[in-house]
């Protein structure tokens, strides 16, 4: 029976719950089992809960016995990436600093899958702070990808990503800024979507970057995907950025009606820089829509050339201020020993409490909000920020959607890029001109390149989530990719 | 050399909004550490803030009653530094694009008015408190510190001045007329004690016409020491530069204790809060209907009312002031002469006696013993020479300590003035036949017979002889001059 259940839809594990043709307990214990069993090689969780999701495995199995309203994705076991805050279970960020730290609320999206019936198995590891694009700034060591398990997943959302592929989970939620959800399912051979900013609450999300964070979905499929956006998006109160729309059937309107569609390939996140291998299933992948009856062709969007830069000026200046809570007083990390000032425990507490990358990023982030430098690198980004969001809505006048390889190479090694912060910088060249202007996007594994995992980008002007997920729908039928990675399979 | 004291003042009043400026936590004064906090007061990681739309309200109003423009469309700003009392190590305030700026504020002093200028008025939120355990009571030398974040997050709508103010007495009425405007206008506590209200100063001396050092002042926590610490700075500046040394920029603390102020211990550079736009927020961008809404509740405003006072009344300056100075007082005022009585007499027993027992036993005038009509009683007894003035005083601290009408007191003590003539007369007609000598003294118009003889009617009536008509009825019947 476990077997039968790895790999399955999500939603087909909801429907056969509800059907009573398996009990969710037995679902949740074929996903325990399966952790762990394949755990020790892919490490994709920081801290697991197994006792709990069995609990709330046999309350939803009573429930449906009653016939009582159990949410529609009933049972079907979920992981949550650690930068969501999830009451009474520690929530750590992959970072020292909130190493033990237990929060008191649940942040919106982790309350609204639960209510939509979903079962938390456990915390899934990341870049700390979800800083990273590899998950190997975790505080916690590195995951390694299911495909290989030498290579890298991805970052920040890396344990998200390979918790469900590895079978670990049929879904989980991650968080995105710069690429985090789509990169990682790119080079995990899943389906990983950025909603609209705005779309789905940021509150309960520790903050990042607070402009270009945005909470999403990591499945194996495109309906489940659809299915879990649908259960977190919509207007929160709670979250003053979050745009006044309603929750939308996603699932219930998909379709796979994509003839007459127009969409163009982005040139600059298409030629320099990208492995050839990569662009060789893109352009396939753009053969198939063609045959689907999308025309396809190149637009050109000169400021994205400087998008990477632009990023990594914003990103860190709104992480240095968001990270400054971090400071020993109230919650989570003090430095021991005795301290002459209240300044000198700050330091030794940020000091030992935050890892590399992050410290490089507050220093980066304040050095450009610095009196003197403000102008000419914060507000300077911003304005090619406008660039970007300008470009975009220019190319989405003549276009549906655009198109681009998310991820420039497939999985690299564990420790390739740990030498050069700047080398890593580059992976999140495709994924992260997508946050700078707001706009949706969705990453689907189109194929292999020397055995590895391509993903595929579908972009989209604001609140266009349906007509992406539309597209990937028809795409995914029409590859057939399979997303269990061969090596795994015999453990 | 022409010495000229140059003034500006940055005021913080704490909003008596019912929650706080982002989060739904309780926004009242005191009770036990830590009890009115929140995720969101704290800075838990993953916290957002939401706009409380009454403090942008309230703010408003306060801006348009000082006469500032609105700005159309405004944003928080953060404001980043570390201390133990900022839960996030940033404070969300407003920097370059205030809620509303250029207004201004007349200040009726003895014989002229001064403009005071307001840059802007805007919004932020306020910060924990810090108790430091050590020696000193600050934090540096401290053993260890104690942090309550009740008050984090608190609305504050913060005023700045322009350098307009010429003077510590100016600095003071200045301050006193803007509490009484937060009070009109209901939007604050504003208790210098309790800390709802605020004060920082910069002084300066410009000699000659040329620009003084700024120097700033810390920790007046009381109209009385916002005068005295000024009047201390405005001395030792010009002491300083009359021996020819120059003033130091600087931020200093008012120590009330020992009457001075002295240096804070700098840190080193002006410091950089590295403001960028709170990302988190929206803009404010209020629409004509919210304008609208918000002009409406423009209550009668202090100066209003003060020259309402002064012309339809007929109070003097000082007196207005006084009693538009607190706008319970004014309200008491007003109910008391709508008793009938005149005001001007209403008024000196409000500003004088009245407000003297009120301040002895710590009460407000709202829980006055004596009510508006009662006061009206009091002043129609003397007006109708039922008791004098000098009874009226023993009078009215009965009715003060009992809480029982005047005119009740009055009956129960048999206190009324003896103001029948015949009766009086005999009295007098007496104290004359005992007293020969001071009466042919009187006779001869020596003024302190008059006196002796009227205290000796005083004797013989038991203090109920109405004095003018005693005094009248001697000098008739001794036909003194």
């Amino acid at each position: 029976m476990a077997m039968e259940i790895l790999y399955e839809s999500a939603l087909d594990i909801a429907k056969w719950i509800k059907g009573r043709e398996v009990s969710a307990l037995k679902v949740t214990d074929a996903f325990l089992d399966r952790i762990e069993k394949v755990e020790p090689s892919v490490r994709a969780f920081i801290n697991l809960y197994g006792e709990h999701a069995r609990q709330r495995a046999k309350l939803i199995d009573e429930g449906i016995a009653k016939g009582e309203q159990v949410g529609p994705l009933a049972g079907v076991p979920i992981a949550i990436k650690d930068v969501l805050s999830t009451r009474g279970f520690k929530t750590t960020c992959g970072s020292a600093m909130l190493e033990d730290f237990v929060p008191v609320y649940d942040a919106t999206a982790v309350e609204r899958a639960r209510a939509a019936g979903t079962i938390m198995l456990g915390k899934a590891n990341m870049d700390e702070f979800a800083m990273g694009s590899s998950t190997e700034n975790s505080f916690f060591g590195a995951t390694s990808n299911p495909w290989d398990l030498e290579r890298v997943p991805g970052g920040s959302s890396g344990g998200s990503a390979a918790a469900v592929s590895a079978g670990e989970a049929p879904w989980a939620l991650g968080s995105d800024t710069g690429g985090s959800i789509r990169q990682p399912a790119a080079l995990c051979g899943i389906v990983g979507m950025k909603p609209t900013y705005g779309l789905v609450s940021r509150y309960g999300l520790v903050a990042f970057a607070s402009s270009l964070d945005q909470v999403g979905p990591l499945t194996l499929n495109v309906r489940d995907c659809a299915a879990l956006l649908g259960a977190i998006a919509g207007h929160d109160k709670c979250d003053s950025t979050s745009i006044e729309e309603p929750a939308r059937d996603y699932l219930g309107a998909l379709s796979v009606d994509i003839k007459g569609m127009k969409v163009a390939i982005v040139k600059e996140l298409s030629s320099e820089g990208i492995d050839p291998a990569v662009l060789e299933r893109i352009r396939a992948t753009i053969d198939i829509l063609e045959k689907l009856g999308v025309s396809c062709d190149e637009v050109s969007l000169p400021s994205f050339e400087n998008g990477l830069s632009s990023y990594y000026l914003i990103a860190p200046a709104e992480a240095s201020s968001n990270l400054a809570r971090f400071d020993g007083v109230r919650y989570g990390y003090r430095a021991g020993g005795e301290f002459n000032d209240i300044w000198e425990m700050y330091d030794a507490t940020r000091a030992e409490g935050f890892g590399p990358e992050v410290k490089r990023r507050i220093m980066l982030g304040t050095y450009a909000l610095s009196a003197g430098y403000y102008d000419e690198y914060y507000a300077k980004a911003q304005k090619i920020r406008t660039l970007i969001v300008r470009d975009y809505g220019r190319a989405f006048d003549d276009y549906d959607l655009l198109v681009s390889p998310t991820s420039p190479t497939t999985a690299f090694k564990l420790g390739e890029k740990m030498d050069d912060p700047l080398t890593m910088y580059l992976s999140d060249i495709c994924t992260i001109p997508v946050n700078l202007a707001g706009i949706p996007a969705l990453s689907l594994p189109c194929g292999l390149a020397g055995g590895l995992p391509v993903g595929f980008q579908i972009m989209g002007p604001p609140l266009s989530e349906q007509k992406i997920l539309n597209v990937a729908y028809a795409l995914e039928q029409e590859i057939g990719f399979d997303p269990r990675p061969a090596g795994l399979e015999k453990m | 050399m022409e010495h000229e004291t140059i003034i500006g003042l940055e005021i913080h009043a704490e909003l008596n909004t019912k929650s706080k400026m982002f989060c739904g936590c309780e926004a009242t004064f005191g009770g036990d550490p830590n009890t009115k906090t929140c995720p969101i007061c704290l800075g838990h990681p993953g916290t957002l803030p939401v706009m409380n739309r009454d403090a942008v309200g309230n703010t408003m109003l306060l801006a348009l009653a000082l006469n500032c423009e609105i700005t159309p469309r405004s944003i928080f700003h953060r404001k980043n530094y570390f201390y133990p009392d900022m839960p996030k190590d940033f404070q969300i305030s407003q920097y370059d694009v205030p809620l509303s700026h250029d207004g201004s504020l007349v200040v009726e002093m003895e014989g002229y008015e001064r403009r005071v200028g307001i840059t802007r008025v805007h919004l932020e939120e306020d910060t924990g408190k810090s108790i430091h355990i050590g020696e000193s009571g600050r934090i540096h030398g401290a053993e260890h510190s104690l942090e309550d974040f009740n008050r984090a997050g608190i609305p504050l709508a913060e005023i700045v001045t322009e350098p307009d103010l010429r003077s510590p007495e100016e600095a003071r009425t200045f301050m006193q007329l803007l509490r009484a405007t937060l009070e009109y206008l209901g939007i604050s506590d504003c208790k210098m004690e309790e800390g709802s209200l605020r004060c920082d100063a910069n002084i300066s001396v410009a000699v000659d016409g040329k620009m003084g050092t700024k120097v700033e002042i810390k920790n007046m926590n009381s109209f009385r020491a916002l005068h005295r610490a000024l009047a201390f700075e405005d001395e030792r500046q010009r002491f300083a530069l009359k021996q020819g040394e120059t003033i130091v920029q600087e931020t200093r603390h008012w120590d009330d204790a020992a009457g001075k102020t002295s240096p804070l211990r700098s840190k080193e550079e002006a410091f950089d809060y590295r403001y960028f736009p709170e990302p988190d927020l929206v803009p404010v961008e209020p629409d004509a209907a919210w304008l609208e809404a918000i002009k409406a509740r423009m209550p009668e405003l202090p100066t209003e009312r003060l020259h309402r006072f002064e012309s339809k009344f007929a109070l003097p300056l000082e007196l207005a002031t006084m009693l538009t100075g607190e706008k319970a007082l004014a309200d008491y005022f007003e109910e008391a002469v709508a008793t009938g009585q005149d005001p001007t007499a209403l008024a000196k027993w409000i500003a004088g006696d009245l407000s003297a027992m009120l301040n002895e036993a710590s009460v407000p005038i709202n829980a006055c013993p004596l009510k508006p009509r009662g006061l009206g009683e009091l002043v129609a007894l003397v007006a109708q020479k039922i008791i004098s003035g000098k009874m009226a005083k023993d009078v009215l601290r009965e009715a003060f300590e009992t809480g029982k009408g005047p005119k009740a007191i009055v009956d129960e003590k048999g206190l009324s003035q003896m103001a029948d003539g015949s009766e009086m007369e005999s009295v007098v007609d007496e104290v004359i036949a005992e007293n020969p000598d001071a009466a042919n003294d009187l006779r001869e118009g020596k003024e302190q017979a008059l006196k002796f003889l009227m205290g000796q009617v005083m004797k013989k009536t038991r203090g109920k002889a109405n004095p003018e008509m005693a005094s009248s009825l001697l000098k008739k019947k001794l036909n003194a001059k």
